[in-house]
């Protein structure tokens, strides 16, 4: 088993790289993709059309470019992560310029030949430049306070631009993402307590002033994050979804109703049912015992990425993966904590399984990152 | 940036404990997530598979035939005929602007219809059908049936709508329905879900809303499943309802016709009812209106009248409207004296035209007195003074339990709408509702129908009915639902003294026959049709000491609101008897001029089952009569069955 073997003295060169993929990712990463075409199909009624067949086609195409990343060595890629971060804050800017609408959100940025959403581009460009910057520190030097300010900023610029198309979803991905890379870099755990601290003063304070003398907010700014905590208040509006979305959940039962026999999404009674809220579908259709296999198959991606991790002695390589992981990790939990009503609906997709073109490229390929970093590990001479 | 290999152990160390640590806290969350999706998938599953059900399933009501109303010949006074209306599905049409002026080319429709079909299409959804415009005639219907291709998504529909053929006839008997309103739905304790389709019929009053649950029938149900929209995908079971029970009337639809007619231009009421089983062959109350123009709702224009008129045509005064029943109360006070045994029939009575009760002189109609009078001349002449002494003998608790006992202040139990109960007062309803002693006076003044004592017309035939008898008969409206043969309303002897009764049906026999008789001007000559009743008339207002000085006691120099109420009770023929009518003429003036003959016409009516033939009349009546029937035949031409099922 060649992806394990640490006793290989050269790192391996040309095709036969191919051979040292970490081939269990990879099948867990086409596994998790499987289902999501099957639950594509599904949704569209038992039909290819309009979503599955681009779906896999894409995928074919992301396939391919996870490969060729792969095959490029890891400090090519570790040289490039500040051209890449500065590209997707260029395209970031340019969003907010030349970017197009789409359902009230300024998200796409047509470059002619690919229409783009830079914030996908964005998560894994700046976990990239965040583990260049740790591996460029000195350890010694990680917790001193402007060392520590350096990466907030990086973490903040980006989050800013996206939080203003406005993508409150990406934006808190972004930031958890950026902390947990500055956390995974071993930045004094003081710092994490005292932001954390700060934020849940700031809250407290923001509800505590409430019909105070020194109210922080307006009253509608109070109704808004009412419906967005609390989403059964306004059952037809915001909580709609919620409602409709743990029927599906629920009635699948055990072993769920059969594929494509879900009435919530077959009649539509589900929003979104092909993207955010595919894995309702999921696990209405193949009840807990579909829905605990999905989050096993991810549970397995996140175990192999952080063995992988911490197997490999090049502290880029360890903080990219770990990173890529994390995101990947904070995509699928926020969306199934949203769809089982444990969170306020953001619009976060599942990874892999939601119809969508840039998150699905954009993912296979920080996981061509992670296979990369897994190649071109150092091996013990 | 070479970095020495211990401080590079010594970091690697770091980032693999915070690893560690993350990596757990994910695990972590996703266990917390598996027990979230545990909770509802296995602890909740069967509550949301519930809820799932009910959003897909939606249960649609087929509406059921309403049941049609028959008289007792089986002539429809109620039936359901095809109705079109025009409908329009917003999703076909394309354009629905164009469509709809092209549609108002084609037929006519008024602006207000439009408008407001307009603003419901934008509002509803798209695949579901608005009605633009209803009861569209059959040469519409063609017409846009013909430029269809011009006219997508529009439609003609049938539907059925409640007709009433009899018109204004039967529109106190048979009612009528209407659309259902919140507070028809307020007034059930758990109504009927079909009741909640649109433009379904509810039975308003009368018949109608009386026999309403055997009439509606139940609805049929069919599951659809709908989408989130509300669009049907497909239907998933279908159970059919049951059509209501068709219900037929004891009245008689040609009779009831001629009673209407002959009622015309009075403010009446007339009963004709069965002397042995109770039946009512007719209901008559004047003036009447169409029912059929309440069905779709009636125009303020066409209510107004109705509601404002001193005639009151929407009240059925048969048996809502309740009157002194005047000298036809005699019959009760003279009866009750008999079965006491405080008359004999030869006692007699000085009338001296007045008498003195408790220092108050009651008088007596005829002011001149009538001089000596026994039972049956009293009753004849309708000696007021004769019934003044013999109620002071027999006293007002007696006299009143005779006259429940005739059916008067009972409430008749009959399917049409605010039967009234009328009033025979005690001496404890007087405390209660009146807070004051019964004082002499009191039964004096009812002694002769007036005072306190109301009666309905219906009423009044009832107790006619019971004297020609002497059964308990009680008036009977349904004669069978669904072809089963309701029970009889004979409920047996009253239990009176025969010889008593036969007296008082002489007496009544004298009043119309005998040349001195109340009555004799309206009597029937024909000897199988010979008639017994009496005449009535009853105050509606005291007539003061002033107008008695000037003598201003004569009708017609009262405005219409002050004259006396005309009344007549009869039953005929008097050796057999079969019918018991009886009349009441909204201040008419006196029984004998304005109620009997139109009791007689209706009894020989009803007798001959048609025109009755002109020997029946005396001979100097029937030049006047045959010119009424006449005219009567052209208001009301009879119908046949034969000619009711060719149409």
């Amino acid at each position: 088993m060649s992806y394990l073997e640490y006793t290989v003295k050269h790192t391996p060169s040309g095709f036969r790289k191919i051979l040292f993929l970490n081939w269990p990712l990879a099948i867990l990463l086409a596994a998790v993709c499987g289902v999501g075409f099957l639950m594509l199909y599904s949704v569209a009624g038992g039909s290819f059309s309009p979503w599955a067949e681009p779906q896999m086609k894409r995928f074919g195409v992301g396939l391919v470019g996870m490969i060729v990343v792969a095959m490029v060595p890891i400090w090519l890629w570790r040289n490039l992560s500040g051209l890449a971060f500065a590209m997707a804050l260029v395209l970031l800017v340019g969003v907010e310029f030349f970017g197009e609408q789409s359902k009230g959100a300024q998200r796409w940025i047509d470059l002619g030949f690919i229409r783009l959403q830079p914030s996908e581009l964005m998560k894994v460009t700046l976990v990239m430049f965040l583990a260049a910057y740790y591996d460029w520190l000195p350890t010694k030097k990680t917790s001193r306070p402007f060392w520590v300010l350096l990466p907030i900023l990086i973490i903040l610029v980006p989050t800013f631009l996206v939080l203003r198309q406005p993508d409150l979803g990406t934006s808190i991905l972004l930031l958890t993402a950026g902390g947990g890379l500055m956390f995974l870099a071993g930045v004094h755990w003081a710092y994490f307590a005292t932001v954390i601290a700060a934020a849940a003063g700031l809250v407290i304070a923001v509800f505590q002033s409430r019909g105070a003398s020194w109210q922080l907010l307006n009253d509608y700014q109070y109704r808004r994050i009412d419906t967005f905590l609390n989403p059964a208040v306004d059952p037809l509006g915001a909580g709609y979804h919620i409602t409709q979305s743990k029927i599906a959940l629920g009635s699948g039962g055990w072993t769920g109703r059969g594929f494509m026999q879900g009435t919530q999404s077959r009649l539509n009674f589900l929003p979104e049912k092909h993207t955010d809220f595919i894995f309702t579908t999921l696990a209405e259709e193949f009840g807990f015992v579909g829905g605990i296999s999905l989050l096993g198959l991810y549970a397995l991606i996140i175990i192999f990425c952080v063995v992988t991790a911490v197997m490999n002695k090049d502290r880029f390589s360890s903080l990219l993966t770990l990173g890529i992981a994390l995101n990947f990790f904070l995509f699928f939990a926020v969306n199934m904590s949203m769809v089982m009503g444990l969170a306020p609906v953001v619009g976060v997709p599942l990874p892999l399984v939601s119809y969508g073109g840039s998150a699905m490229l954009v993912l296979l390929l920080a996981f061509g990152l992670v296979q990369s970093a897994h190649i071109h590990r150092p091996r013990q001479s | 940036m070479r970095r020495n290999r211990a401080e590079n152990d010594a970091s690697h160390i770091k980032l693999t404990r915070r690893a560690a640590l993350l990596g757990g806290a994910q695990l972590l969350f996703m266990g917390g997530l598996a027990a979230r999706m545990r909770y509802l998938q296995v602890d909740q599953a069967d509550q949301f598979r519930l809820l799932a059900e009910e959003n897909r399933i939606n249960i649609r009501l087929i509406p059921p035939t309403r049941g049609e109303i028959f008289d007792r010949n089986g002539v429809r006074l109620a039936e359901n005929v095809p109705s079109y209306r025009i409908v329009i599905v917003r999703e076909d049409a394309g354009d629905v602007d164009m469509v709809m002026e092209r549609l108002a080319q084609i037929i006519n429709i008024d602006l207000d219809t439009y408008e407001r079909a307009l603003e419901e299409i934008k509002r509803s959804a798209p695949f579901l059908p608005v009605t633009i415009v209803e009861d569209v005639s059959w040469d519409e219907v063609s017409r846009v049936s013909v430029n269809a291709p011009a006219l997508p998504g529009i439609s003609p529909e049938v539907g059925l709508t409640r007709v009433y053929p009899r018109g204004e006839d039967f529109a106190h008997v048979v009612g009528r329905v209407g659309r259902v309103s919140q507070k028809d739905l307020d007034a059930l304790e758990d109504p009927d879900q079909v009741l909640r389709i649109p433009r379904f019929h509810i039975g308003k009053i009368n018949v109608e809303a009386r026999v309403e649950d055997k009439l509606r029938g139940t609805a049929g149900t069919k599951q659809v499943e709908v989408n989130a929209t509300g669009r049907v995908m497909r239907e998933l079971d279908r159970r059919e309802g049951q059509s209501g029970a068709d219900v037929q009337l004891t009245v008689d639809a040609n009779l009831q016709g001629y009673v209407q007619a002959r009622l015309d231009g009075e403010s009446a009421a007339c009963i004709v009812m069965d002397c042995e089983n109770g039946d009512l062959a007719a209901i008559a109350s004047g003036p009447s209106y169409d029912p059929n123009l309440f069905i779709g709702g009636i125009s303020s224009k066409d209510y107004n009248p109705l509601l404002n008129s001193k005639y009151r045509p929407l009240v059925n005064k048969t048996v809502q409207g309740t009157y002194p029943p005047g000298s036809t109360f005699k019959m009760v006070v003279a009866m009750a004296a008999l079965e006491e045994g405080l008359v004999g029939p030869d006692e007699t009575v000085y009338c001296p035209g007045h008498m003195e009760v408790a220092g108050r002189r009651f008088h007596c109609w005829k002011r001149a007195g009538h001089g000596w009078v026994d039972l049956a001349t009293s009753l004849k002449r309708s000696c007021d003074v004769y019934y003044y002494d013999l109620a002071l003998k027999v006293g007002i608790e007696k006299i009143t339990a005779m006259a429940n006992r005739f059916g008067l202040g009972v409430r008749h139990d009959l399917e049409l709408s605010s039967v009234a109960a009328g009033l025979t007062p005690t001496k404890a309803w007087k405390r209660q509702a009146r807070s004051a002693d019964w004082v002499i006076g009191d039964t004096v003044n009812a002694s002769i129908g007036q005072g306190f004592t109301l009666a309905s017309p219906l009423q009044l035939a009832v107790m006619s009915a019971r004297i020609a008898t002497g059964n308990e008969i009680r008036p009977r409206l349904i004669k069978s639902v669904d072809g089963v043969e309701q029970p009889s309303g004979n409920a047996g002897s009253l239990g009176m003294n025969e010889n008593n009764l036969r007296k008082m049906r002489r007496a009544m026999y004298q009043v119309v026959n005998d040349r001195r008789g109340t009555a004799y001007r309206s009597r029937i000559i024909a000897d199988e049709f010979r008639m017994a009743g009496k005449t009535g008339t009853s105050q509606v207002r005291n007539i003061t000491a002033a107008e008695r000085a000037r003598g201003v006691t004569r009708n017609r120099d009262l405005p219409w609101e002050r004259r006396d109420h005309a009344l007549f009770v009869s039953f005929a023929p008097y050796e057999t008897p079969r019918y018991a009518v009886a009349v009441l003429v909204e201040h008419g003036g006196g029984g004998s001029t304005a109620a009997a003959p139109i009791a007689r016409d209706v009894m020989l009516q009803a007798l001959a089952g048609g025109t009755p033939p002109l020997e029946a009349y005396p001979t100097a009546d029937r030049d006047r009569i045959e010119e009424q029937q006449k005219k009567l035949r052209a208001l009301r031409p009879p119908v046949s069955l034969d000619g009711e099922d060719q149409a």
